[in-house]
């Protein structure tokens, strides 16, 4: 009986295993060992040439500039996107009249697909039929048109707005089941020792929303250091290349350049690189717990 | 009310209400945007619908994507569902040779970035005839919904008493019975949510179609409509590009507006989770 069961088990599971190996371990040994070889997208496997795929990186003119420009991205997008959706969620978390719907304008962004909302905003910015010109210049803040991708400056900020647009109500939700979990007598008990508003905030809520706060920052920084979709189709890596993201890059090397090789050094990097991350930030979270 | 009450509640509703007019009016503008009348798209006069009418003609033809897309999701949706229920009902109720060690490397695909695993995938899926192919793109879909999935239906699983189970077993009900007969309707909830989370995933992917599926009469909406745009460089067809993204967009809004509660325990086991 005992050994029947296990055997069942691991027949329920056998898909699943199966799944992961072909699909996971298999491209995870593939891709390390491309990154040691001679890999030209068309000729496919030229042999190991190790180490040259990873020193090319170095030499690689717009690797460094990308790994500043996504580091910079992360760090702006996360800092909103954190403040904002907290912000957010303090707000709705109440129960006046109204707040359901407000829950709702908040997140129905993030019901749209990333690509979906890069491509809206590439019309909502595009001087052809963008609103923004008309409101600005109707309103009489601006006198000209704005040039919304134009520059290095404008192309970030720009992006950073659909991201955050996009992506506020997500975090939003996350807060806010965090925000429910606090039991409210708690701020009973401060407010008859007399704390204000923004005491309370500062020391019971802050510290009880740790774990949303944790989910969020890991998702959030994973999220942007990985980012594509947003700066493919908005700005194409432009103006200049100064928005071109690692993963952008990777695709480049591999299906503009077409050397697989190079293209997974640039990933094994990454990859790494996250593992590192990640590991760190849960072992901050553990402590702090 | 007490005038703090009064500053309170209007300051919430100034504030909420403004950002409320903030977020939803990007998502008002691409709908007025594909069919009211500019120059510079294929709505010249008055509203209608010719944008739509661009995008049913362009290439393939947009019913041609729409199918390509809704194939590779329901797909998607069919593969999660089916790995996802076994696996769950694996790792929660029964103990075996490398489950922990199973568990958590499908967990630890989450760890590995999109793109690290897309480029050895173009070249495996190539060498099993499964490149340029929407069966192959679904299955890697799959593989990025294994973690969220498995975590769901394990916990699933995992809520229902015991007890219920094993007075089936007493009856002389195998696993395979219990699992079909009575754990299906108990952990249907679960299933909704991992359906819901896959079939937007697989339906709004972008990378990897971009990358797997390179035959134009293949392409999945959002690749086909940030073609359309890219194709007639010097004058982009901004009309039609916002009727794409209204039509992307529908599907999503209505499967929110149906399952609302299913998005909101997506996010809470997520929570826990963190």
């Amino acid at each position: 009986m005992r050994y029947s069961r296990k055997l069942a088990g691991a027949a329920y599971a056998a898909p699943v295993a199966l799944f992961v190996l072909v699909f996971f371990v298999a491209p995870l040994l593939l891709v390390g060992r491309m990154s040691a070889s001679d890999w030209p997208l068309l000729a496919g496997d030229l042999g190991v040439n190790l180490p040259d795929n990873y020193t090319a990186i170095g030499d690689n003119r717009l690797f460094w500039p990308a790994v500043g420009f996504t580091l910079k991205y992360t760090g702006i997008v996360v800092v909103i996107l954190v403040a904002l959706s907290l912000g957010l969620a303090v707000l709705v978390s109440g129960t006046r009249k109204g707040t359901g719907f407000l829950r709702t304008a908040y997140f129905l962004p993030t019901t749209l697909g990333l690509a979906s909302a890069s491509l809206l905003f590439f019309g909502f910015y595009s001087p052809a039929i963008g609103p923004l010109d008309p409101i600005l210049q109707g309103l009489g803040i601006t006198d000209e048109p704005i040039s919304w991708l134009g520059t290095p400056n404008m192309a970030l900020l720009s992006t950073v707005v659909l991201i955050v647009w996009k992506f506020a109500g997500f975090f939003m939700i996350i807060f806010l089941v965090g925000l429910q979990a606090i039991p409210p007598d708690v701020y009973e008990a401060a407010r008859l020792d007399g704390a204000s508003r923004w005491q309370s905030f500062l020391h019971i809520t802050l510290p009880l929303l740790r774990p949303a706060l944790g989910l969020v920052l890991i998702l959030s920084i994973t999220g942007s250091l990985l980012a594509f979709d947003q700066f493919f189709i908005l700005t194409k890596g432009g103006p200049d290349n100064s928005t071109v993201t690692v993963v952008q890059l990777i695709y480049r090397e591999a299906f503009q350049r077409f050397d697989l090789g190079a293209a997974a050094a640039v990933s094994v990097v990454v990859l790494l690189a996250l593992l590192v991350l990640n590991i760190a930030q849960f072992r901050a979270l553990r402590r702090d717990r | 009310m007490t005038r703090r009450g009064i500053w309170g509640t209007t300051s919430f509703y100034v504030l909420g209400g403004g950002l409320a007019v903030l977020f939803l009016f990007p998502l008002l503008w691409t709908g007025y945007a594909s069919v009211a009348p500019h120059g510079a798209t294929n709505q010249q006069d008055g509203f209608g619908f010719g944008n739509y009418a661009t995008l049913l003609e362009y290439d393939s033809g947009l019913l041609r994507y729409l199918w390509n897309s809704a194939y590779v999701s329901v797909l998607t949706v069919a593969f999660t569902l089916l790995l996802s229920f076994l696996g769950g009902y694996a790792f929660a109720r029964f103990k075996f040779f490398g489950r922990d060690t199973l568990f958590l490397l499908t967990i630890a695909i989450l760890m590995v970035p999109y793109s690290t695993l897309l480029i050895p995938l173009y070249t495996q899926l190539g060498d099993i005839g499964l490149r340029n192919s929407l069966f192959g793109l679904a299955l890697v879909l799959t593989l990025y919904q294994l973690p969220f999935a498995v975590f769901m239906m394990r916990i699933s699983f995992e809520a229902v008493p015991k007890e219920i189970e094993e007075s089936a077993m007493v009856d002389g009900c195998g696993s395979l019975r219990v699992l079909t007969r009575i754990m299906l309707f108990a952990v249907w909830p679960g299933l909704i949510t991992v359906g819901l989370f896959s079939f937007l995933a697989a339906w709004n992917d972008f990378i990897a179609p971009l990358i797997l599926v390179s035959d134009a009469d293949k392409a999945v909406l959002p690749v086909a409509i940030a073609n359309l745009r890219q194709q007639s460089m010097g004058a982009v067809d901004f009309g039609a590009t916002q009727a794409g993204v209204v039509v992307m967009a529908l599907p999503c809004l209505v499967l929110f507006a149906l399952l609302q509660r299913h998005y909101v325990r997506g996010f809470m086991s997520g929570a826990i989770k963190g």
